[in-house]
């Protein structure tokens, strides 16, 4: 067990910080969630793992054990300093295993989610943008452009996955700073137009 | 899988944590989410401490961090970590800077700061 991190350079928030946000980075399973948060962290991204106990079908088994399995979730996430009292943290689980503990704990106080996506794959998109709904956080989507991957029209995409017509999508190449940042900056100035809307 | 009748075999992994806050589950009282900000207080630490604690400890004097990279630092579960930081608290060691209350997280200027921070950084 580590005490002291090995060089405390950077690793610290600076004391002014008073208010800590959170916004979730959220997809299936090699979609980019990790190397987006590595792009954007400025700390080396981190990680945490629970140990989920879940019982099996048999629950009425007299053994009582048997069908029980140990699944480790993983829960990676990394910071970004906005301004002198003001840090973003921003976390992701990989896979999509609806352990409710672990999407309480990331979902509680989250400003909203971006949610990535593979053009390829939108199908295994389905479970994630559900969990995100089911949690009643307010998201874009953000298709993660990889060198290959032909361009769909953003109809198409609306379509495939079914979003309501406000549901920004945006496209970013996780690998790229800029372009990650401006996938943030949308689903901001989204979750900007969502509280306009319910204050007037 | 175990076969009925066989001792479940007890994991070092699973087994460990539980030890580590005496078989206690988390605290009903959520004080701390992923992100709550902590750092110690002025309070000069027991003699006597647990060595788990005594690391938390150790981490957080070098300054404020949150909930989850302390949890990420020391390599142990988010649960325990907040039954320790729960504990330490209580006892005064630990100073706890709130999160932002579920009203605020739609409040505009939050919103506004954050936006404002993101196109300054990275604009």
């Amino acid at each position: 067990m580590g005490s002291r991190p090995d060089s405390a350079e950077g690793v610290y928030l600076d004391d002014a910080v008073q208010i800590a946000a959170k916004i979730l980075v959220v997809g299936h399973f090699a979609v980019g969630k990790t190397t987006f948060i590595g792009t954007m962290s400025e700390i080396p991204p981190l990680r945490t793992e629970e140990q989920m106990t879940q019982a099996g079908a048999h629950v009425d088994d007299l053994a009582g054990v048997r069908g029980k399995t140990t699944t480790t979730v993983a829960m990676d996430f990394g910071r970004i300093t906005l301004s002198s009292k003001l840090v973003l943290y921003l976390f992701g689980t990989p896979g999509q295993e609806r352990f409710v503990q672990v999407w309480e704990d990331m979902t509680r106080g989250a400003l909203g989610a971006l949610i990535l996506v593979d053009p390829e794959r939108l199908k295994e998109s389905f479970p994630v943008i559900d969990l995100v709904e089911q949690y009643g956080l307010p998201y874009a989507i953000s298709v993660n452009h990889f060198d290959d991957t032909p361009v769909r029209p953003d109809s198409e995409l609306r379509e495939a996955l079914d979003l309501l017509p406000e549901t920004p999508i945006v496209t970013c190449d996780a690998r790229d700073q800029k372009s990650s940042a401006d996938a943030l900056i949308a689903l901001v100035r989204y979750l900007q137009t969502r509280t306009d809307r319910s204050t007037t | 899988m175990n076969t009925p009748g066989e001792p479940e075999e007890l994991s070092a992994d699973l087994v460990r944590p539980y030890v580590i806050t005496n078989g206690r589950g988390l605290p009903d009282n959520d004080q701390f989410n992923l992100i709550t900000l902590v750092t110690t207080s002025d309070l000069p630490r027991p003699s006597q401490l647990d060595p788990e604690k005594r690391a938390v400890l150790d981490l957080c004097s070098g300054g404020l961090l949150s909930v989850a990279e302390i949890a990420g630092h020391m390599k142990l579960p988010i649960g325990i970590v907040k039954v320790l930081l729960s504990d330490l608290s209580a006892d005064g060691f630990l100073v706890v800077r709130a999160p932002v209350p579920p009203a605020q997280l739609v409040d505009v200027s939050l919103l506004q700061e954050v936006l404002n921070g993101l196109q300054a950084r990275f604009g």
